[in-house]
């Protein structure tokens, strides 16, 4: 283990990358999962072929990770303006290159449109979703083609790795990670540098070092644009890590269903192993470290700690009592370091500067920026990333745009399937480990799923309940029967089953669950219940009392009619009802036969005029 | 050794060992399904927790699989300890409901069925305390037995659920389960189990079927002992 400044580090270093300064001219097309679904990559190629065809050799395109603002998607950013086109078609590319690129000059109508002011806004920062972001890690996706080591290079990637080796000692490391008080971003929130510290001082060999890349909550894709879009600053912030506690193995723990991220990950380990940046005597020091992919299966439950380990290792995914800390005893019973893929991209940040600079963004107790998935009734869906301590106000109506179609906000699920819900009375708590924990819910790996007046709170518990139900390794009593027997219990309330005191069984339930589950799964589970019951219990008591969703969404305890007033007896509705239960005369009121109806929505959706309700 | 207040009593343990023991051994009652003498601990069932408190943190653990330390306190009657095991025996009482050993051990604990929940008709007697799966494991050395499926579809059982051909019909997977789920049926020289049917050896002296066959033919192998030995049950060797 080099223990000493290492001046040749830095030299190595140097030289490494030596020829890649910063990009002027360059067009960031978003390659990300959802852009990709949306035709960016032929965009991309248009891109390419256009830029020859108009002999514009020296603009770059880059495909890059995510960019975040998903609901627009395909998106782009020219630089050195910085133009944010959305939307962006192939049709759209000669114009784009012949104008925009070659001349400087703007396309109106690619370019985002203020929802109320109706103004045109031209540069990325001006967006109102990305104006109160402070995106230091995050925002480094739209800078780089993730699988191209150069790129990463040309915005001081590995800067921070030549540092460490060249300048400071592990204790340094540490010490300065500790001082940065960088919490993990996974969910528990606990400091990386007291785990660090802790595998550092455990006795065993060979230690590990470990990223968690198996981010299971729907909805959420924070990590997966992190591997995908920037697999080098995971892999640094990695090699940085196992340096500081003495590891040469690494694994990153990915699922499967990413497959972009699989192979921008395989593609970035392969380049860094070429380069010296991984394998033996990394940048000429004597220490050694390697990274391996895991792939796992999509088991939820493979996201805990020692269910991780059990996978990577080959066995089921199923946790183990966690007496003994994986600091102690973790993969194959060593010292383990066991990181989330945002943590570890955190850390060259870190290093590069300098935790005083960190300290200055986020909350007393939680330091740094948080991503988090805005999805759900949501304006803005997408990534964002934010100081620690943004209230969720500010996240949802300025970044997020507020709820569309003119509804009424009705609460913030975060933390992913078994975090809780949030209602409007608290919009203002600033966002932190701590805060979220006092309501009720958690930071989770930073999910948050937003419902408004259309969502009933109880088929939402249902929801999640059924979820982690089906997610339940089915190791411990408490997890895998009493979570089972809580979702028959919501599905007997939204089925108008309901009875008298099931709320009370639920709370009984819910806490013994949490105090007696094996492992955090189960620990949390009963979350969304046990606050969907503290926050919106009038609607609990309104399925099992009155018989009535009053969300209208629970279908055995609702009813559709026709305002006769409204119907202007067009007939759209006659033609989407599947089971054939609306009639009436053209041109005249139509009614719903409530017998036939299914309430499937299809009528609701089609009808021009407002003219159905729910009740 | 290390000293501990266990409800109030002062108990001290030799250092290594598990909670279960020293509040056992202080002669306070703990209940039990998955913890057995001969096989690692999985905490599995949970009604082993107790409440410890070590500064001015108090939690929850499972006793059977947390080690001695100095100066916890435990409390092994606090409400949410009870409150757990409660739990516990309600959920095993509607998935396990023909299972004697439990009704009787919920009757001692003071605990009824909950009305509210469905009972099973499908489980059997498994509680899935996984006992069966580490004997065959660990003490037996074949696994020829395991869990599959995740969450509340799991279920013991032979790979594919197909006759095991690495079975040796030896029933300590039979003798461990605490509720008497897994069937053995012996009738003179046969045994059936796992949807096999075993030979049994007759021991030349008493002319007793004491062991399978199989079994006798896997010790011979492990140990190099003759099968000519082995084929004398135990009391006539």
């Amino acid at each position: 283990m080099n223990e000493n400044p290492d001046t040749q580090a830095r030299q190595i270093m140097d030289n490494l990358t030596l020829y890649y300064g910063p990009k002027k001219k360059f067009v960031a097309i978003c390659a990300g999962t959802g852009c990709r679904a949306s035709g960016s990559l032929k965009v991309k190629e248009a891109l390419e072929a256009e830029l020859k065809k108009q002999n514009l050799s020296d603009v770059d395109v880059l495909a890059t990770g995510c960019l975040g603002f998903c609901e627009k998607g395909p998106m782009m950013v020219i630089h050195p303006d910085k133009y944010f086109y959305q939307h962006v078609k192939v049709e759209d590319v000669p114009e784009i290159i012949s104008k925009t690129v070659a001349k400087g000059e703007v396309i109106s109508r690619l370019l985002y449109r203020h929802p109320e002011t109706q103004k045109t806004l031209f540069r990325e920062e001006d967006l109102p979703f990305y104006k109160k972001q402070h995106r230091v890690v995050f925002g480094q996706n739209g800078m780089i083609d993730p699988a191209r080591i150069e790129d990463y290079f040309a915005i001081n990637g590995y800067q921070a790795l030549g540092k460490v080796l060249s300048e400071m000692t592990p204790e340094a490391v540490i010490g300065e990670v500790k001082k940065a008080g960088l919490r993990g971003r996974g969910g528990g929130g606990f400091h990386a540098a007291v785990k660090w510290e802790g595998v550092r001082r455990a006795h065993g060999d060979p230690k590990y070092v470990i990223a968690n890349g198996d981010e299971g909550d729907p909805g959420a894709y924070m990590d997966r644009s992190l591997m995908e879009g920037n697999p080098h600053s995971v892999i640094e912030g990695m090699i940085i890590g196992a340096y500081a506690v003495g590891s040469n193995q690494g694994y990153i723990y990915v699922r499967n269903e990413y497959p972009l991220a699989v192979t921008h990950l395989t593609k970035a380990i392969a380049d860094a192993r070429e380069m010296g940046l991984l394998g033996k005597n990394i940048l000429g020091t004597d220490f050694s470290f390697d990274i391996q992919i895991t792939k796992g299966a999509g088991a939820f439950v493979c996201g805990e700690s020692s269910a991780l380990f059990a996978s990577v290792e080959g066995r089921a995914g199923e946790p183990r009592a966690k007496y003994v800390h994986a600091v102690e005893k973790g993969l194959y019973d060593k010292p383990t370091v066991l990181n989330n893929v945002e943590t570890w991209a955190n850390v060259p940040l870190i290093i590069n500067k300098g935790a005083d600079w960190y300290n200055t963004i986020g909350t007393e107790g939680s330091k740094g920026t948080k991503i988090f998935s805005l999805v759900g009734k949501i304006n803005n869906t997408g990534l964002i990333e934010v100081p620690m301590g943004t209230t969720l106000y500010e996240i949802i109506y300025d970044m997020g745009g507020g709820i569309p179609n003119g509804k009424k906000f009705k609460a913030v699920q975060t933390g992913g399937p078994s975090g809780g819900c949030i209602p409007e009375s608290l919009l203002d708590i600033p966002v932190d480990f701590d805060k979220l924990y006092e309501v009720g819910s958690m930071m989770g790996s930073g999910g948050m799923i937003v419902m408004d007046e259309t969502s009933c709170m109880v088929d939402v518990a249902r929801y999640f309940l059924e979820f982690l139900k089906e997610e339940s390794c089915g190791k411990c009593v408490p997890c895998r029967e009493g979570v089972r027997r809580m979702s028959d219990i919501l599905e007997d309330i939204c089925a108008g089953r309901g009875r008298e005191g099931d709320v009370e069984i639920l709370e009984a339930m819910g806490k013994a669950i949490a105090d007696g589950s094996l492992c955090a799964l189960g620990g949390s589970a009963p979350n969304p219940v046990l606050s969907t019951i503290r926050y919106f219990r009038e609607e609990y008591d309104a399925h099992i009392r009155d018989h009535r969703c009053p969300a209208g969404v629970c279908k055995a305890l609702i009813s559709y009619s026709i305002d006769a007033e409204k119907c202007t007896g067009c007939g759209v509705c006659v033609k989407v009802c599947a089971t054939k239960a609306i009639s009436g005369e053209k041109k005249k009121a139509h009614v719903i036969d409530k017998e036939q109806c299914t309430r499937c929505g299809a009528c609701i959706q089609s009808c021009k005029f407002d003219a159905i309700h729910v009740k | 050794m290390v000293n501990m207040m266990i409800d109030g009593k002062n108990v001290s343990a030799p250092k290594g060992t598990m909670l279960l023991e020293s509040i056992r051994g202080a002669g306070i009652a703990v209940p039990t399904l998955c913890a057995h003498e001969a096989i690692s601990r999985s905490g599995a069932c949970r009604l082993c927790v107790v409440e410890i408190k070590k500064g001015n943190r108090t939690r929850i653990v499972t006793s059977c699989l947390y080690g001695v330390e100095e100066g916890l306190i435990v409390d092994t009657k606090s409400e949410r300890v009870l409150n757990v095991r409660r739990l516990v025996m309600e959920l095993l009482l509607s998935r396990c409901p023909e299972s004697d050993v439990l009704q009787k051990m919920a009757r001692d604990m003071g605990v009824a069925p909950q009305p509210r929940y469905a009972v099973d008709t499908d489980k059997g007697k498994c509680i899935l305390c996984r006992s069966c799966v580490r004997v065959c494991e660990e003490v037996v050395g074949v696994s020829a037995i395991g869990l599959f499926s995740r969450g509340s579809y799991k279920e013991v059982g032979t790979p594919y659920n197909e006759k095991s051909e690495v079975c040796i019909g030896c029933g300590a997977c039979a003798y461990v389960c605490p509720t008497g789920h897994i069937e053995m049926i012996s009738t003179g020289d046969r045994r059936k189990i796992w949807g096999r049917t075993f030979k049994m050896q007759a021991c030349p002296k008493c002319g007793k079927f004491f062991a399978p066959v199989d079994q006798l033919k896997f010790i011979s192998k492990k140990t190099g002992t003759s099968m000519e030995e082995l084929s004398v049950c135990t009391e006539c060797r």
